[in-house]
Order: structure tokens, then sequence, then C-alpha cells
């Protein structure tokens, strides 16, 4: 006997937000159980697409901590179904004459999938909650990146205590909930009646002593906010200044960041500013070079800091900064272990070098350590990200 | 009114008791049922898995998520579950008030009867045994042992596809059904000696031609289009192992024992609701508090639609089938109920005694969801309302797949029967169960139904 009004008029309105962990106490339930091997499932697809998820405004506006929220949809286990139909029938109870509206037509969704209106179950979304070290893990995995490289001056040696492994024995700060779970679940499939967890279960994470740069790294991030860059592309910005942030932390103990912005002139702002700014009138790429510059030159000695720059543009400037840009960039190169320009050209498909693209190009013919990449979409943000660790551990190698 | 643990167990086994006798003065007649007090996050899960103790899959996770969901928006509350068997296993909700669950006591109590005497659930009760409940934890624990011995993801494969088939079974048939005949039996002799063809088959040279044609030919596998997906799979998979055959016999033991309930839900839910409201009233040993707080308790579980609405897009069997049985016993007395609750499922029970005052009485409609224009009334008419009540129990809920062929090079060509449904599949899920019964079957797997234009297509396993 159970109670249940009416399934289909009060189906879930929001996402919900499920944690994708489950208390200790819940590993007693069947239910619990087969919800976190769901999970895992859930977790194995996200990976597989997880550049692309990732890459989601709803991701990046996740709330910090240290996670990100991934909107995932449930997991569906598939039967064999008739078509949906317009007009399908179905009998119901209550008032109301022939002909009468009982729920008004939903506005049409972009569903691919031909909607799937009665299933209710297709339309519950959850929010997975990540901590961005493991979505970082997994994409280093799957893009294969390389580790940077400190430049070899700066490559002073220091013992420090990295995790690596894990372990069955350790503080508690330490307990790793996701393996220990895991490892609950793997033991509770293959025992008989098996207990909740055991202690054999807890697994630590494990520090080792491994040598490490005593040098701190600096990350520059400039974006052109003249009127041609679009939220589109301030978006696309964002997402590459986001994980190349994410995958330089992953590296240096201390990151250091100055973001600073530019249309005819350039400015300095804290984060939070950075991506809200937006400027009219022309662009002047040369402005926000020397700002670049000055930056590294009064906080960033380049003998104490691995210093990255990453500058994103639709890469037009007046061709009268030609000159004022490279000049700008030469001297910016002499404190930079890497400059990446990122040019970001959402609407066009293949379209003429532009202006800024030119110049970055000429010089690195020059052999500084520059490097571009051209981003349309959010793909391309994956393979600048590994176009540019690629390149930038190359040349510490060649160093 | 809030009570102990152990207080509620002793008033509840009291009432408990009362009322089965006055059940058995007024004829009901049921195997011994064992009632437990249960956790409510124990009902919940015996309630999603529909046994308290079955095989693992995560497709059960995702359900379980969506009842504890909808519990914890007030949407579903779940107040019983019922095994039948002898004995039988009734489980009640610690947390629930006395009152409540004496009325489910009394509701088992209906259940027990109608489990024991109603045709459909006596024929598989007899094929699948009496005690379902053990021999479903014993199949649990087989596959948990496979886990161990094969590894998660085999296993995990294996039930994706089993489960996917699980209303893909032949009801028709026996739940132990013999395999094919491996040979086609040689044509007998025609007696009709007679009869043109009795008289050609003399004529010269006509007699070896005979003879050689009742040799002893193998038998296409599958002699007819079979319907039972389950069981073809378990006996003819080219390449299965013993342990894997079992899984799917496994899922369709469970399929064979879940029919009965699902094909007469209406009826059975409505002699249960019946006998508890009957049973409560004529107890006069309960307290006129408790009684009423019971009888509170019995007009949210009949109520068809939540308070501040008009209508549902639901029927409510509780209610239906109440009210049906109400009036029977009414009109036509409690024998001739007895009968009906013998004789009928809901297919029989809906079309010959849901009449249109009825019909009326309860506001049943027929409604219709089009994209441009939402969801509308159409029509109050009972044949309509009738058919729109059955249509999806009809075949188990499933369309109708049958084995077609199963080719040289093993390759398993299932058929939709897209007339008799009346449209093709839904392709991008049929395509995931092809895929399913891929990874179980081994060999290809082609699957013939029609797309939104009714033209013929097929869907063809991929090498995973
Ligand atoms: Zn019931």
């Amino acid at each position: 006997m159970t109670f249940s009004p009416d399934p289909l008029l009060s189906r879930w309105q929001q996402p919900l937000r499920i944690s994708a962990e489950v208390g200790w106490y819940d590993l007693f339930s069947r239910g619990a159980r087969d919800w976190l091997r769901h999970n895992e499932k859930v977790r194995e697809s996200v990976e597989k697409s997880l550049p692309n998820l990732i890459a989601g405004p709803d991701v990046l506006s996740g709330p910090g901590g240290g996670t990100v929220l991934v909107p995932v949809k449930l997991a569906e286990h598939a039967r064999f179904r008739l078509r949906d139909t317009d007009g399908e029938t179905g009998a119901g109870q209550g008032a109301g004459e022939d002909g009468q509206v009982l729920k008004p037509a939903q506005p049409q969704q972009g569903d691919q999938n031909g909607g799937d209106a009665g299933s209710g179950q297709g339309d519950l979304q959850f929010v997975l909650e990540l901590k961005v070290e493991d979505v970082l893990d997994w994409l280093w995995e799957e893009l294969k990146l390389p580790d940077l490289k400190p430049k070899a001056s700066a490559r002073e040696q220091d013992q420090e205590f990295v995790r690596e492994g894990w372990d069955k024995r350790g503080v508690r700060s330490r307990l790793d909930r996701r393996r220990t779970v895991k490892q609950a679940i793997r033991r509770r499939a293959i025992q008989q009646d098996p207990a909740p967890f055991t202690d054999d279960d807890l697994r630590f994470r494990q520090l080792v002593r491994r040598d490490r740069p005593a040098t701190n790294a600096a990350v520059i991030f400039a974006l052109d906010v003249s009127g041609s860059m679009g939220e589109t592309e301030r978006q696309l910005a964002k997402t590459f200044f986001f994980f190349a942030l994410q995958g330089i932390r992953r590296q240096y103990a201390k990151v250091e960041v100055a973001f600073l912005a530019h249309s005819a002139e350039a400015w300095e702002f804290n984060e939070s500013q950075f991506f809200q700014t937006s400027g009219t009138g022309g662009t002047v790429s040369s402005t926000v070079f020397k700002l670049a510059k000055d930056v590294i030159k009064e906080r960033y000695d380049p003998s104490q800091y691995n210093v990255y720059l990453f500058y994103a543009s639709d890469g037009e400037n007046l061709v009268d900064d030609r000159e004022p840009s490279t000049e700008a960039l030469r001297e910016c190169c002499q404190g930079l272990n890497y400059g990446g320009f990122i040019e970001i050209r959402p609407a066009y498909g293949i379209s003429p070098e532009t202006e800024l693209a030119g110049i970055f190009a000429r010089m690195q013919r020059e052999s500084l350590p520059l490097g571009m990449a051209r981003v349309t979409g959010r793909d391309d943000v994956w393979n600048a990200l590994r176009q540019f660790f690629q390149e930038q551990q190359a040349r510490a190698e060649a160093a | 009114m809030s009570l102990s643990q152990s207080d509620m167990n002793e008033r509840l086994q009291d009432y408990g008791k009362r009322i089965e006798s006055l059940a058995h003065s007024v004829g009901l007649d049921y195997y011994p049922v064992d009632f437990e007090l249960v956790p409510n996050n124990f009902m919940n899960e015996v309630a999603i898995y529909g046994l308290p103790i079955r095989m693992p899959h995560w497709s059960f996770g995702v359900r379980y998520i969506h009842q504890l969901i909808r519990q914890s928006m007030g949407h579903s509350r779940i107040f019983e579950v019922m095994f039948p068997g002898n004995p039988c296993h009734g489980y009640l909700v610690n947390s629930n008030t006395l009152a409540e669950n004496t009325l489910v006591t009394a509701h088992v109590l209906g259940h027990a009867d109608f489990a024991k005497n109603n045709h459909l659930f006596a024929r598989f009760a007899e094929m699948s045994g009496t005690n379902i409940v053990e021999h479903a934890a014993a199949q649990a624990h087989r596959i948990e042992q496979a886990v161990r011995d094969h590894g998660q993801q085999r296993v995990e494969a294996l039930l994706d596809a089993a489960l996917a088939l699980e209303p893909h079974v032949d009801l028709d048939q026996e739940l132990h059904r013999p395999l094919y005949p491996t040979h086609l039996k040689p044509a007998a002799p025609r007696g009709d000696e007679d009869s043109f063809t009795g008289r050609f088959r003399h004529l010269p040279g006509e007699i070896e031609r005979a003879e050689a044609s009742r040799e002893r030919r193998t038998a296409p596998i599958p002699p007819h289009p079979e319907s039972d997906l389950l069981w073809f799979i378990a006996h003819y998979g080219p390449e299965l192992e013993d342990w894997e055959r079992d899984v799917f016999l496994a899922v369709r033991y469970e399929s064979f024992y879940f029919y009965p309930v699902f094909a007469c839900n209406i009826m059975n839910e409505g002699w249960a609701t019946y006998w508890h409201a009957r049973l409560l009233r004529e107890a006069d040993f309960l307290p006129s508090d408790l009684y009423l707080d019971a009888v509170t308790c019995h007009s949210n579980v009949v109520r068809p639609f939540a308070g501040e609405q008009q209508a549902a897009l639901a029927i409510n069997p509780y209610h239906v089938g109440f009210s049906m049985w109400e009036r029977i016993v009414e009109q036509q007395g409690l024998e001739r109920a007895r009968e009906i609750r013998r004789d009928e499922d809901d297919f029989g029970f809906i079309r010959n005694y849901l009449d249109a005052e009825l019909a009326e009485k309860l506001g049943l409609f027929v409604f219709e969801a089009k994209s441009d224009e939402g969801i509308k009334v159409a029509g109050r008419d009972v044949n309509r309302i009738r058919e729109a009540i059955l249509a999806p129990k009809f075949n188990y809920g499933a369309p109708r797949i049958r084995v077609g062929e199963m080719k040289h090079d093993g390759t398993l060509v299932l058929v939709h029967d897209h007339e008799a449904d009346g449209r093709g599949l839904d392709l991008e899920r049929a395509a995931r169960v092809v895929q399913y019964v891929h990874r179980a079957w081994r060999r290809p797997v082609l699957l013939q139904t029609v797309d939104s234009r009714g033209a013929p297509h097929e869907l063809r396993s991929s090498a995973p």
C-alpha cells in the first residue's frame, strides 16, 4: 500500500543536488550500494566526456572551495519501449469538461532525444560534486598533459611531502573517503553477510618525500575586452584561463596570479572584476604587454618565479600598434618561462591570419618562448592546453 | 500518539490477533502471514527491489534515489509490502502510527486472501513455489558469488541485458518448460488414403520420394517465433557458460513471480482496501480515537488526487478498485464477489465490472497529451476509459518482440511486431538494449522494427 497522489503532475521542477558520496551509515543499505554503483558508472562516463562537461558555464561558476559541480543526468537502464507519439492518451480522474486543458503545453526545450514526455525519470538531473583535484587528475590523464618544467636556474631542490598512492594506515585527516567507500563496496560485493565497513577498508593518502622545485610560479592572464570580444569569446577565455591556472597550481606549491585587461588602455583587476569588465573602442594590445612587463619587473623576479603569461584576444589589433606590441612582448619574454596567445574566434571558420597571430608567429621564429592556438569552440580549449603544455616542456628541456 | 517500539509491538499483536479472528469469521481464507515491523528505509528498499533480498544492479539504485526523493517531498509513502507464499510475508513500517499499522494489518490479510484464491496467483504460485522470498535470496547470493568469481563487469553486463528483458517472457508457457525438440517429427503417414494426395502418393516413383522426406531433419531454432527472450537466451545462447544462463533464468523466475501482482493490481489493491475498511469498521474492540486515525489514513489512500488539485493524470488503483468491490458486494453479494476475485484479472475486472455509471461517479476520463496543446480532457466514454486503463498492461507493459531466427553464424534476429503494437520502437533505447543483449549473446544481434514513418528499420549490434 502506497500513497502517491499523482506522479505526473508533481514532477520535479529543479535539478537535484545529490552528493555523489553517501554517508557511512548508508553502506548498510542495498539501495545505497546500488546507488553508489550507479554513481561509479556515471563517474566513468563523466570522466570520458569530462573535457566537454567541465567547460560548461555551470561548472565554472561553481562555488569554488576546491569542488566543481557537474550536472549529469541519472543513468537510464534502457528497455524496449514504443516510440513516443504526439497525442498519447491515458486515464485520469477528477473534474474537467471535454477539451479542458489540465496542463498547458511545455515550451519546447532543445531535447535531441525527441523528448521523453511522460517518462518522468529522464527529467531528473543531479549534480555531481567533484573535487577539482580529481577532475584535474582525470584531465591530465585524458589529455596526457606533461608536467610543467621549472626553469633550470630556478630549480633549487627542496624536499617536500606530496600525495602519492594510498595506504591502509594513517591519520584521520588524510582519510580518503572516496577510496575508502570504493574499497568497502568492493569488499561487500565479494563477501557473504558483509559488515558495512571495516578498518581494512580505510584508505589514507600516503605522503612521500619527493624533490620539488622550491620556487613559486606567477601567472599573468591578459584579456582583450574591447567591443569585439563578446560573451562567447570571454566565456571561452575564462574556460581556458581556469584550467591553465589549475594546471599550473597542480605543480607549484604557491602560485600568484595577476589579471590584466585592455581595450585601448590596460588595467589590472581582481579576479571577480576581471570577467565582468567590458570596454569599448579600439584595441591596442601593446598597452597590456607593457603592463605585463611592469608587473613582472615589480613583483615577479624571474630568479624567484616561474612566470607564465596567457593572453586571450580575437586577434584584431591596430596595424599602427604592430611595432610597439612586438617590442613590449619581446621585453616580457625576458622574464617569462612561457607565453601563450589564445586566439578566440568562435564565429569564424577558417580565416586569414590576424594581426596578432602575425606578430606571435614572427616572434616564435626568433625562438622566443611563445606559442599560440586558435580556439573556436570548447573542444579547442583542450587542444590549446595540451599544445601549450607540450611546447613549454619541450622548450624547458631544450634549455 | 507516540508509542515505544515494544508498546507498539504488543498492542499491534493484540489487535492483529483479534483482526485475524474477525477475518476468519467473515470468511477470509489465506495462508498464515508473518508480519514484520521494519525501518522505513528498509521498506523503501523492499518496495524498490520488489523483493526483500534481490540481486544487485545499479538500476535499482536509481529507483531507490527516486523513491527517497519522492518521499522527502511528501509525494510517496509506502505503508506496506506483502509477499504471497506459505507463509506470506507482510512488512510494516515501525515508525508509522499504531492506527496506520492496524489498518495495514487488515489490508495485508485482504492481499493474503486474494493471493491464495485468485486463479492467476495460484497458477504462478504453483510454478514458482511458495517460498519465493527465500528462493530470490538464494538467487541473489548466487549472483553475488558470480561477482566474486567472475568480476563485477561481467555480471553487470549480463544483468544489464537480463533485467532489460525482464517483461519479455512467455506467460502462457510453464516456468519450467522443455527445450525445443531437436529434430522435426517425421511426417506421419496419412490415414486418408482416399484423398487425392493419398492416391497421388501411390503413383509410381512417388513412394521413394515420400520416404526420403520422412528422414529426421534438424529442427530450426526457434521452430516458431519465440517471445520468451530470457528463456531463449538462457538456453540457446551459443557461448554462455552455465552460471551465465543461471543469471537469465534467475531474472525470468522473478519476472514470472511479479506477473500476477502486475496483472491484478487494481483488483488486488481494491480487494485489500475493501477488507481493511470493512474489518476495521467491524472491529469494535478498537479504541475510537485509533479507529478515527485509521479512517483518516484510509481516506488518504483512496483519495484520487492531492487536496489542492482538481484532477489527476492517473487513476488511483486503491480508489477505483475499492469502489468497484464495494459496489459488487453491495449489488451482487459477497459470494459473487469471491467468485470474481477468483476468476478475473484486471482485464476482465475492468471490462466486465467498470460500467458507465461507476466511471462517472469516480470521475474517470481519458486525457490526451499533445506537444502544442498540452494535456486535455479527451472524453468520458466508458469504453475508451477502460482501454486507457488497460493499455499499459498488455503484454506485461512491453512491446511485442520475438526471436525470429538464429542464423548459422549465431546471429540473433529479433523481430518487433510493430503491427500489433501500432508503431515502431523508440530507436535510441532499442539500440542500447540490442547492445546489452549483444554483450551476453556475443554474436551479432539484429532487431527489426519500423521508423517514425513506418518504413522497415533494422538495428544491428556493433562490436563492443
Ligand atoms: Zn496493498
